[in-house]
């Protein structure tokens, strides 16, 4: 747990040449749960579209494994998005795809594997997110929790060193949501999966995380830095302070 | 990439697996392996991992598998097991723990079952069609009684909207209609010197035929799949029950406006449709040395102002169907990422074939009243 895996050097985050973030620099470290949170639109999701390579930010670099993805292209940038998995905040799987076709999606695309054998390790994938039973079942049978396990599920097909999740908690009731947290923290224990989170779930995040940076709207960039237990219990900076304690000041 | 080397030692095969067992590098030894352990001469299995650099989870499901084919109980299956890193076990008891837990395929349906469920699904899907046609004509019939209560504003809208805005398609295809006609006709008729009556066919044609049927048919594949798309949308964001629990009336509030602006414009866009298509053919007869006024002439002293009530009758009734599919079907919209595709789809489907139909049953009436 002592190797930087990620790299986010001077980004300016945004839009359009719009930055609503400035100068962002942060490390992850391999194997760790790294949180990214923020009160509600402070660009925490634009943040990881960038570092995911699906938007190219204003300027500034993510390196992953000391690569950088807003400069790769083409098969570099397709050699860099293999070692990463992402699952979006929806679940975004495919609808007219079972649960099962949707996990074998990316190892009948990016594998020599025989058919017999995708299976097996979609299967594999999917117990492990304790989706077993839906199989065969489309998206849109699917409960809230379901999906984004199995969106999780989808995400580790290629079994990827880093795995990013946007909002895994949302919308999803107590019990599902400290469930999805167990499963988080058992699949970077035991896989040693690095995992990029962006939530605003304070109970998730003190479950979960190894560190945690939290955006400031009005500072344009990381307002604190950490590890999340010890940012709640320092009354040093309010705004952070009444962040984690939920008192609206 | 991995290496697999099969050793036989006395009774025992010996399996010796090299170098990173990974997604990509599986791939090469798994047909290998697995005819290995399912070859029915062998007596006993032992797979050695003391040369494996690196193992993810498609690794350690690929030993779970081929543990698995080779057979015995748990025991005897981790027995088989030599050389594992301390770092792969992990990996390869959950592969092992998660491997028996899912669940069967669905039993398929047998071709009789099969038809005998889309059946009941197409007559399912009439009778709640024919429910919402009866509930849409209340409707109109409330509105009709009370016109206050139509929303105007939003009728005006889907009027512009699929009135004003289709008048560049609806001009470009009677255009081209109305010229394409003439040209297939004036070949035959030239040889018999008659390419002036080329305009009664136009006339007639594009007033009590293609002009409505054009325009039906524009507005099929340009208002009724807007139509289904906007309401299935609607349903898929829950406004619809938004509406009904505020007390509002969605077929009310969204359909009524619809139909009444689809059946108000079909029969205006029809005239225009007609006189676009009327010019069309003018072009091809204009070419043929023949005077403006000749063309005029033989239209209007052949068709008659029956041909053109009963051309706008039909297409009044065309825009009503037009409307009511398209709400309907965007009202049926299921759930799901598909659901207002197949909404829209449905909605131009089904217009289609309702223009086809009352097409035919209008030129039966006609034909039997003389029209």
């Amino acid at each position: 747990m002592n190797d930087t895996i990620i790299n986010v050097r001077h980004l300016f985050a945004g839009y359009n040449n719009n930055a609503i973030m400035e100068d962002l620099n942060f490390d992850v470290q391999s194997g760790e749960v790294f949180v990214i949170l923020g009160g509600s639109g402070c660009g925490k999701s634009t943040v990881l579209k960038h570092m995911i390579g699906l938007v190219p930010p204003v300027s500034g670099q993510v390196l992953i494994h000391g690569e950088d993805m807003v400069a790769a292209r083409g098969k570099e940038r397709n050699r860099l998005l293999a070692g990463i998995g992402v699952a979006f905040q929806n679940g975004a799987l495919f609808g007219s795809m079972t649960v099962l076709e949707n996990i074998m999606l990316p190892l009948i695309e990016f594998t020599d594997l025989p058919r017999k054998a995708i299976e097996a390790i979609a299967r594999v994938k999917l117990n492990l997110v304790d989706m077993g039973h839906a199989l065969y079942l489309l998206p849109d049978e699917l409960s809230g929790g379901m999906k984004k396990r199995a969106a999780i599920a989808r995400a580790m097909a290629l079994d990827p060193a880093i795995l990013f999740l946007d909002e895994p908690s949302a919308g999803l009731d107590p019990l599902t949501s400290a469930e999805l947290d167990r499963l988080i923290l058992e699949l970077a224990r035991t896989l040693k999966i690095t995992f990029v989170i962006v939530t605003h779930e304070l109970e998730s995040i003190l479950t979960i995380s190894d560190q945690v940076i939290m955006l400031g709207k009005e500072k344009k960039g990381i307002i604190a830095q950490g590890d999340p237990k010890k940012l709640k219990a320092d009354p040093s900076n309010p705004y952070v302070y009444n962040f984690f304690n939920r008192n609206p000041s | 990439m991995p290496e697999l080397t099969i050793e036989t030692a006395g009774q025992t095969t010996v399996m010796l697996f090299s170098g990173r067992l990974d997604a990509t590098g599986v791939a090469g030894v798994w047909d290998t392996a697995v005819k290995t352990v399912e070859n029915p001469g062998q007596a006993k299995i032992r797979i050695d991992l003391g040369s494996v650099d690196y193992m993810d989870m498609a690794g350690a499901t690929f030993i779970s598998h081929v543990l698995c084919l080779a057979g015995g109980t748990p025991t005897e299956q981790s027995d088989c097991l030599t050389g594992v890193k301390k770092e792969f076990t992990p990996l390869l008891e959950m592969a092992e723990k998660t491997k028996d837990q899912t669940s069967a395929p669905p039993p398929k349906d047998s071709y009789i079952k099969k038809t005998g469920k889309d059946l009941v699904a197409s007559l399912e899907d009439a009778r709640v069609f024919i429910t919402m046609v009866g509930e849409i004509t209340a409707a109109l019939f409330s509105c009709l009684k009370n016109p206050g209560r139509v929303r105007w504003a939003d009728t005006w809208m889907v009027a512009e909207r699929s009135g004003v805005n289709a008048l560049p398609i609806v001009a470009l295809i009677s255009f081209i209609v109305g010229l394409v006609m003439a040209f297939q006709a004036a070949i035959p008729m030239r040889m018999f010197g008659a390419e002036i009556y080329v305009a009664n066919l136009i006339g007639i044609a594009m007033v009590r035929e293609l002009g409505p049927l054009m325009t039906a048919i524009v507005l099929a594949g340009r208002s009724a799949s807007a139509f289904a798309a906007e309401i299935g949308t609607m349903k898929i964001n829950e406004e619809i029950d938004a509406l009904t629990v505020m007390g509002m009336e969605p077929i009310k509030f969204l359909i009524v406006p619809r139909i009444i602006a689809a059946t108000l414009i079909t029969p205006l866009l029809t005239v225009f449709s007609n006189l676009v298509g009327i010019l069309g053919g003018m072009v091809v007869i204009l070419s043929f040395g023949y005077p403006p006024i000749a063309y005029y002439n033989q239209v209007v002293g052949f068709v008659s102002w029956e041909d053109l009530a009963g051309g706008l009758l039909k297409c009044f009734v065309f825009g009503l169907l037009i409307a009511a599919t398209g709400c309907i079907r965007g009202y049926q919209t299921l759930r799901g990422p598909s659901a207002v595709g197949d909404a829209t789809t449905r909605a131009v489907v089904s217009s289609i074939i309702l223009i086809a139909v009352f097409d035919g049953i209008f030129s039966i009436i006609f034909f039997y009243l003389g029209i």
